[in-house]
């Protein structure tokens, strides 16, 4: 545990004092303040539009960080021998891969948090008041992060068995690719062969659903969201790292280093 | 090495297991979030200039993705026999306002906003809206008149203002000649099964959407149902006249050599005497559903 | 041509190496192998410095990354202090300087030294008390704050050699461990492999440097062609035949005939390098003298490593090419 916890830590640190994490937080940040500017013009929804422009700026710079960095703070390591001599300590492999999903799922989590401190603050300003309808922001937050770890483990994994160019491409592809899952059920399967209906319906399964994060709406209206999808989103986000990660360990304990 | 072996056999094991578990949390959250309202972006609904403004160039490219939502928004609620196409305006809105030039959009919104619930939303008055849009952005594409025409006979019953969209079409130099001629006898008759038929005819062969097709297909059939329908009650009127009853079941219309077969319906299935004495449908006929989705006994 | 070592005792053996082979796939598809490196037999005894000698691409930093488990065995096995390579524990007792080391850009040496020693179970005094010992051997201490993205080559290379030592191991491993160094960087290294040596640790280095090797090492292994050419001591390996004298000396132009003992020379400028068998030298020595020259220095001339070197070299080759015209 020791162990895991030094390389989390130092990925954290690392991470941090990486300039491009700060541009692209600023960039949120600005982006949260346009929505501002674009609530004035949109009168008597000033609010919803905040909240859906800003968690959509959070959702995607969060995005960005997590395929960039998940990948980079990786492969950067394995490209740049700074693994070498790591991995000749009396460390393992799989501690090396778990610790820096930790490390990365911190960074993103303190990234997160800061935007949407910037995000109630904006609310703050337009509404001068906070109430309850607003912790369905809160928990779309929450949403937003758990995506986020998902997505850093995929680039994990891709960045543990391939080069930094394919695993970028391939983490965006499957975030795409999971964002349709629901359109993968509707097709019209009776249009086609029983057999690509079922390989579209298992598929359909198998990929990571990131649509099940996604409660942008609900928090734009104050609805509130059900606790039992938070627990299920919760415990979905956690089995899929879980599987992810274990793939990850599984590929790095064998992987000739360069 | 044997634990290695051992090793990756366990991880297979063990990765199998995790997909399992995952596909059944899956279906736990499919129930929950179809449960909690699915309008996410409703938000962005109900600004389509704002959205047109912000998405600058990309603006038809995003009109396509609406448009594709449209359709699946449309396709899932007729899946699931679902009530309230609410959802179908702002999405076409949306749609036509950030391309104004997307024609399938407005020939689909005309059609199924204007039909009855539950196959359509039952906003004759929207689609009036959206067509309208359609006829200012391309006022050269006469088939909106058509649909116009459409909407007004068919949803609104207006036989006036309905003449005067075909004969409006009618004007355009490439309109196929049947716009004057329906102009002139809507004018003349109003509402009649000739013209009804006519009309959902010159759209099933004319559209290429598969799910407008079908519309007017299912349309065509309940049409031929209620032909059949009145026939076979004409003829039993007749044969109520001979014997002094009414017939309780075809078949005695058939003995008594009124019909030379059973008739069946565009499906195949037999006609029935209802109770009421007039002639229905067969309850295991599949046009049952379509005739309570596209015409519900008010 | 391999010298058998003094047959010792296996608790004296420190490195032990037995027919390791390492093939990568090559080619379109994979198809082809690659073989790095073929049936390497070899042993490393406690107590000394070993070096390892090869031209680039021969198959030394394969093997180092073979013993540290950074890339996997097609065949074979090794052991170190005993215990298999696949025993993460028994990473404890070894330290590993990698090839042209790179850390990580934002953290400072001291940080990093910190980082590494974290991974060997020291408590937080013992930490920062063995980081400030290391960052003062390898003369870091004063730019043990600065990020290491500022830092130089060398100054990188010390920050290895510092996280490779840090936990005083037995068994030392450095990959060229001179390379980019400017000649003070390699006397500080030189030194501390001496200092290690003193200590009782055992030293594994790899360099294409053979000056150092034969300035440094109780005994070497030659490796060429991924195959393992030959272990023993220097002298051992090359012969201690003296095999003549060389004469450096200085003569203008236009100063007298240098003719004769122009033309043998290696000439630089105005200086020339002239080599005669011993019998010889008083005589070439006159001719200098009567030409006018200036004896800068006379030294006595070994056969080299380098010599050993290069023949191995030349003979790898000129079989490879005759397998090519047998294969045709």
């Amino acid at each position: 545990m020791k162990h895991i916890a030094a390389v989390a830590l130092n990925t954290f640190r690392e991470a941090v004092r990486d300039r491009v994490l700060y541009n692209l937080v600023f960039f949120a940040l600005l982006m949260i303040a346009a929505a501002i500017l674009v609530g004035q013009i949109s009168i008597g929804i000033e609010e919803i539009v905040i909240v859906s422009l800003g968690l959509s700026a959070i959702s995607f710079v969060g995005l960005l960080i997590a395929i960039f960095i998940g990948v980079g703070l990786v492969s950067k390591e394995m490209d740049k021998r700074t693994l070498y001599a790591l991995l000749a300590k009396p460390v393992r492999r799989w501690e090396f891969v778990v610790g820096k999903f930790a490390g990365l799922v911190l960074t993103l989590t303190v990234n997160t948090a800061a935007m949407a401190v910037a995000l109630f603050l904006a609310l703050l300003y337009v509404k001068h008041a906070l109430d309850r309808s607003d912790t369905a922001v809160l928990v779309a937050v929450y949403f937003i992060a758990l995506k986020l770890a998902l997505v850093v483990a995929l680039a994990l994994l891709f960045s543990c068995a391939t080069t930094p160019l394919l695993s970028i491409l391939y983490t965006a592809g499957l975030y795409i690719a999971g964002q349709f899952i629901q359109q993968m059920r509707t097709l019209r399967t009776d249009l086609m062969s029983p057999g690509l209906a079922a390989f579209m319906r298992w598929l359909s399964y198998v990929l990571p659903n990131f649509d099940n994060f996604d409660v942008v709406g609900a928090a734009a209206h104050g609805r509130a969201v059900p606790a039992a999808l938070i627990w299920q989103n919760t415990a979905y986000a956690a089995l899929y790292c879980a599987i992810v990660l274990l793939a990850a360990a599984a590929v790095f304990s064998r992987r000739n280093l360069k | 090495m044997n634990t290695s072996k051992n090793l990756a056999r366990v991880l297979w094991v063990v990765l199998a297991l995790g997909f399992a578990g995952v596909w059944q949390l899956q279906r736990k959250i499919d129930v929950q979030r179809a449960a909690f309202a699915e309008e996410q972006d409703e938000v962005v609904m109900r600004s389509a200039k704002l959205t047109k403004l912000m998405s600058m160039e990309f603006a038809p490219l995003l009109a396509d993705v609406y448009w594709t939502r449209a359709v699946q928004y449309y396709g899932n609620k007729h899946m699931q026999k679902a009530k309230g196409l609410d959802l179908l305006w702002p999405l076409l809105d949306m749609t036509t306002t950030l391309d104004p030039n997307l024609l399938p959009a407005y020939r689909f919104g005309a059609m199924f906003l204007g039909d009855k619930p539950p196959a359509g939303a039952g906003r004759p008055d929207l689609a009036i809206q959206l067509i309208e849009r359609g006829i200012r952005e391309n006022p050269d594409y006469w088939r909106f008149y058509e649909d116009l025409g459409f909407i007004y006979y068919f949803n609104l019953k207006d036989y006036a203002k309905a003449s005067q969209a075909f004969l409006e079409g009618s004007k355009n130099p490439d309109a196929k000649i049947w716009m004057k001629v329906m102009a002139a006898s809507i004018a003349a008759e109003g509402n009649s099964r000739a013209t009804s038929k006519f009309l959902w005819s010159e759209i099933y062969q004319s559209t290429k959407d598969e799910l407008v097709k079908k519309n007017a297909l299912d349309h065509l059939k309940l049409m031929k149902v209620e032909e059949d329908c009145e026939a076979l009650d004409a003829l039993n009127d007749e044969y109520a006249r001979r014997t002094g009853h009414r017939a309780k079941r075809v078949r005695e219309l058939l003995d008594a050599g009124m019909v030379r077969r059973l008739p069946v319906d565009p499906e195949g299935f037999p006609y029935v005497i209802g109770e009421d004495g007039k002639a229905e449908l067969n309850l295991q006929s599949s046009l049952l559903e379509t005739q309570v989705m596209l015409a519900p006994k008010e | 041509m391999a010298v058998p070592a003094k047959n010792k005792g296996m608790a004296t053996v420190a490195i032990e190496i037995e027919n390791l082979s390492k093939e990568y796939p090559h080619g379109f598809l994979h198809l082809k192998k690659r073989t790095s490196l073929q049936g390497l037999s070899m042993q490393v005894e406690s107590g000394e410095v070993f070096g390892f000698l090869g031209p680039n691409g021969a198959g030394k930093s394969t093997t180092i990354k073979l013993l540290m488990r950074l890339i996997f065995p097609t065949s074979g096995t090794a052991r170190i202090l005993g215990r298999p390579i696949s025993d993460i524990g028994m990473h404890q007792d070894i330290g590993y300087l990698p090839e042209q080391p790179y850390f990580y850009d934002y953290l400072t040496a001291a940080e990093v030294l910190d980082y590494f020693a974290r991974f060997h179970d020291l408590s937080a005094a013992e930490r920062r008390e063995h980081v400030d010992r290391m960052l003062k051997k390898v003369g870091l201490e004063t730019a043990k704050k600065i990020q290491l993205r500022k830092y130089s080559k060398g100054m990188l290379q010390r920050v290895g050699l510092a996280q490779a030592i840090l936990h005083d191991p037995k068994v030392v491993i450095l990959d060229e461990p001179m390379s980019g160094l400017d000649p003070v960087g390699r006397r500080e290294v030189r030194d501390i492999i001496l200092e290690l040596k003193q200590a009782g640790k055992t030293v594994m280095f790899s360099t294409h440097i053979l000056s150092d090797a034969e300035m440094l090492c109780d005994r070497v292994g030659v490796i060429v062609g991924g195959k393992l050419r030959g272990v023993g001591a220097p002298e051992e390996i090359v012969g201690m035949k003296a095999e003549g004298m060389e004469i450096l000396f200085e003569l203008a132009a236009g100063e007298g005939k240098a003719g004769a003992l122009a033309a043998k020379a290696t000439r630089t400028g105005d200086r020339y390098r002239l080599q005669v068998k011993e019998v010889e030298l008083f005589a070439a020595l006159e001719q200098v003298r009567a030409a006018g020259g200036k004896i800068l220095s006379v030294t006595q001339v070994k056969a080299s490593l380098e010599e050993y070197f290069m023949n191995l070299v030349e003979a790898d080759r000129a079989q490879a090419s005759a397998i090519e015209v047998s294969a045709q």
